[in-house]
């Protein structure tokens, strides 16, 4: 039986139990591929008060595998939302100043319009044909999400990785519908790097032999072990060498080195992605994986812009924050350097700062003082500007 | 950094693109937007000081000058200042090459060591001066070079650097009389205005 979350009603820091909203945008999506979605499905979650002006409006956009629930509880869980170290009342995207908006992005698994969603042409689960998708898709349907809200403008585009790349994207898109853009631990395109590795997962997913070139829902079966490989080679490059030596190390979990007969050597590390890559591939869609991945190796920035990323960002008027972890390997520091130079090139208002971290490329989603410092004094700056 | 500020005002343009290096704080550029509406850049490396530009809506940026500039572009700024920092780089001659680089100006303020209250407490005391304008004491200073007005001059000459403007800040007396006549011997904060 699910227990339930009793929050601490004193925790002024706790968003407590959330609800998540299912909005339903009616009009059609016409999608970057050529094709269009009739209508599509959000699901939302939102924190905090829209005041009178609406003029309070946060978007936090997720990366490759997050979803809408990015703060507060639900009901039964043991871990609160994915962003939930700086969303809250008095944290650094401060509920009691912001109307938060959290959406799941068309084309993930978590019940908004994606791979696992009906195709009303076909009344089959759209599968592996579901649409392929590209950042201007989402940012396109977060636009839409906009109206259903009747806000005119956002205080603030916030991501990390992937949703760092949809902030820059909204700046250039819709100039005059965001004041600020928050853009952490991202990159304006992906390095040759970071492509291979995304390969690497998307082959472990169809080599595997429940995978069914994408049909398996049709044969009810899953690829667990493929999409749990590919979660795995993910994970390691979210993670850096300092902080698997810190956290594991060469623990063993089971068995020694005494040559016992019988006995099998597990490493606490080895044991951990076993059981981060079985949790993912329980809760994910293979489909919507490698068709996120796709979308993150195609996108660039500049690529309209005659490959120049500084004409791109002349187009955006607001203010930028890009932020960068030193031991991220992923996206590391240089890639937020790249994009704080073109945004300097096109004479756009920034601040860049570099954190120090042992945590790699996930280090945007855990507690760092100066991190959460850096992006509390600068929200607070742009709540000044809305309230006045 | 009243003075310094009002030394530099008449050499910035309304509306240039200025970048400030270890801009601290960011009064200056906080100053300069307000009067000439300068589009601004900070470097800065302390965390501190990165806040406190973060609070005044100024562009801070975090680097270590020490690694140079290689990250901007020739001649993609009008003006570049640095006020009293130059003298905690490692390398100042390849630095103020850098600055000449990216900007087609610059502008470098530093505390002048041929000061004669300096002068006078290396010779009659035999100790490293400590002045309002030095006021570390030799093991905690940032200062890691001890240069004079004069010793500037030479180094300008030597780079093939023009020296545009020249101020002489000295705000005690006598030095406010004199400074004029023995630059070198009279000047506090000595501020340079220099093109290639």
């Amino acid at each position: 039986m699910a227990t339930k979350i009793v929050s601490n009603p004193l925790d002024r820091s706790n968003l407590g139990e959330i609800q998540t909203d299912v909005v339903h945008i009616p009009e059609p999506l016409e999608l970057s591929c050529g094709m269009r979605l009739l209508d599509h499905v959000l699901c939302v979650e939102t924190y905090g008060q829209l005041n009178i002006n609406k003029s309070n409006a946060v978007l936090v956009c997720h990366a490759l595998t997050g979803n809408h629930h990015a703060a507060g509880w639900h009901v039964g869980d043991k871990k609160p939302g994915w962003w939930d170290n700086v969303i809250g009342p008095g944290k650094s995207i401060d509920t009691d100043q912001f109307f938060v908006v959290s959406p799941s992005n068309i084309g993930t698994c978590h019940g908004s319009t994606g791979p696992l969603s009906i195709n009303p042409k076909t009344n089959a689960a759209w599968g592996p044909n579901f649409p392929k998708l590209q950042i201007s898709d989402w940012t396109a349907s977060q636009r839409m999400l906009m109206d259903h809200y009747k806000i005119k403008c956002w205080a603030a585009v916030i991501g990390g990785s992937l949703g760092g790349m949809q902030a820059m994207h909204w700046s250039i898109t819709y100039p005059d519908r965001l004041l600020s853009a928050v853009v952490i631990a991202s990159a304006m395109k992906l390095s040759a790097q970071n492509i291979a590795f995304n390969e690497i997962a998307r082959r472990a997913i169809k080599a595997d032999p429940n995978f069914h070139h994408g049909h398996y829902q049709e044969k009810n079966k899953k690829p667990l072990q493929g999409l749990a490989l590919a979660r795995m080679i993910g994970h390691v490059t979210y993670l850096s060498d300092l902080s698997m030596a810190e956290k594991f190390g060469r623990e063993l979990l089971n068995g020694n080195f005494l040559g016992e007969k019988g006995e099998s050597i597990e490493f606490k590390i080895e044991s951990y992605l076993n059981y981060q890559g079985d949790k993912f591939a329980h809760g994910f869609d293979a489909n919507s994986y490698i068709l996120l991945t796709k979308m993150l190796d195609y996108f660039d920035l500049g690529s309209e812009y005659n490959k120049q990323p500084s004409v791109a960002f002349e187009v955006a008027s607001c203010k930028f924050l890009v932020l960068t972890f030193s031991s991220d390997w992923r996206f590391p520091p240089e890639r937020s350097r790249e994009i704080t130079k073109a945004l300097i090139t096109a004479g756009r208002d920034v601040t860049h700062a570099e954190i120090s971290s042992s945590q790699g490329h996930d280090a945007f989603l855990l507690p760092n003082s100066r991190y959460q410092k850096v992006l509390s004094t600068f929200l607070n700056r742009i709540v000044k500007n809305v309230n006045c | 950094m009243d003075k310094i500020l009002n030394s530099i005002l008449p050499w910035i343009r309304s509306n240039s693109r200025v970048l400030d290096l270890a801009c601290g704080d960011g009064s200056l550029l906080g100053n300069l937007q307000k009067i000439h509406q300068v589009n601004g850049y900070g470097l800065e490396i302390d965390e501190r000081s990165i806040i406190e530009c973060i609070k005044k809506g100024i562009n801070v940026i975090e680097q270590d000058l020490d690694t140079g500039l290689s990250n901007f572009s020739d001649n993609c700024f009008d003006s570049i200042i640095m006020a009293q920092a130059i003298q905690e780089m490692r390398h100042p001659h390849l630095l103020l090459d850098e600055m000449l680089r990216v900007g087609r100006e610059c502008i470098i303020t530093f505390p002048n060591f041929g000061h004669w209250s300096a002068r006078c407490q290396l010779f009659f005391l035999g100790k490293m001066p400590v002045t309002r304008q030095l006021s570390y004491q030799w093991y905690e200073t940032p200062n890691i070079h001890f240069f004079t007005y004069r010793d500037f001059k030479m180094l300008c000459d030597a780079q093939k650097i023009r020296i545009l403007h020249c101020d002489c800040i000295a705000e005690t007396y006598p030095d406010i009389y004199l400074k004029k006549m023995f630059p070198n011997l009279f000047t506090q904060t000595a501020v340079f205005h220099l093109s290639l």
